[in-house]
């Protein structure tokens, strides 16, 4: 079931994540992203953590897409022209990020072993569900952090209120 | 189908796959030359990171992976709120989203 899951979840998110990089109008890409939000929450659900796949599909894939949505929407953003784009990006960014995708699949290949397997669903040390065991460390030991997050997101809705206000 | 039904996924496959994503997130974030398009593969590798967490957390039986997750969300989303901002201020000024014509800071 864990296997199956990862590799349709898995493969589903690879394609719509290609798809991403080869489609030229926004708005396609912006689909695309949802799938792959959705996808990495079927996963996130497979490795036992219910919470975050429910926050995934409700601030991912429903609040941060919309408001993309709607960002491409208002600005009519259209199909990309194709440019030469900057040489840098092609001579140092592709040769670079090959090399820290292999970089990446080599530490976790030749570290397998000990990385361990997977079995569906919650493995905590906790007792009780992932939600109380999540509920009950951020809300003790992580209240502070917690609170001080609020006040981020406050600062961050007066600032998108202050930069996106049409200039007197 | 019983054999396959109780099969197990080493972490390392998630590992790779968060790494698949990532480095798919870095290529869009080179080649394209949408302001929203790149916004959005940043979006993408914030996702690649944080399915990185989520197994760690499962591989450590422990709950911190995924509190960290959570975090990375919170500030995500009031990233996404800030940049789409600039973009329309930037969009308001200039009339493009193409970053090869936002160029004010390189003359």
């Amino acid at each position: 079931m864990q296997l199956v899951l990862f590799v349709i979840f898995g493969l589903l998110a690879v394609v719509a994540a290609l798809n991403l990089l080869l489609q030229r109008h926004p708005i396609n890409s912006a689909l695309s992203l949802v799938v792959v939000m959705m996808s990495l929450a079927v996963l996130y659900w497979s490795l036992g953590a219910e919470f975050l796949a429910a926050a995934q599909v409700i601030v991912y894939s429903g609040a941060i897409m919309v408001l993309f949505v709607f960002t491409i929407m208002l600005l009519n953003a259209g199909e990309e022209e194709p440019t030469t784009g900057s040489r840098a990006a092609s001579i140092v960014g592709f040769p670079g990020a090959a090399a820290i995708f292999c970089l990446l699949s080599f530490v976790f290949l030749s570290e397998r072993k000990a990385l361990g397997a997977t079995t569906l669903g919650g493995e905590l040390n906790t007792a009780g569900s992932n939600l109380a065991a999540i509920s009950s460390l951020l809300f003790t030991k992580l209240l502070l952090p917690f609170e001080v997050t609020s006040v981020l997101i406050l600062v961050a809705i007066l600032g998108a209120v202050v930069l996106a206000r049409k200039e007197q | 189908m019983t054999g396959l039904a109780n099969a197990t996924v080493p972490v390392s496959l998630y590992l790779i796959l968060a790494a698949v994503l990532f480095t798919i997130g870095i290529a869009a974030f080179l080649v394209k030359r949408n302001i929203i398009s790149i916004f959005m593969s940043i979006e993408l590798m914030l996702n690649a990171v944080n399915l990185t967490f989520v197994a760690f957390s499962h591989m450590w039986h422990q709950v911190s992976g995924q509190i960290f997750v959570f975090f990375v969300m919170v500030v995500a989303a009031a990233e996404a709120a800030v940049g789409l901002a600039i973009i329309i201020a930037i969009f308001r000024t200039r009339q493009t989203l193409n970053v090869d014509q936002i160029n004010l800071m390189k003359s």
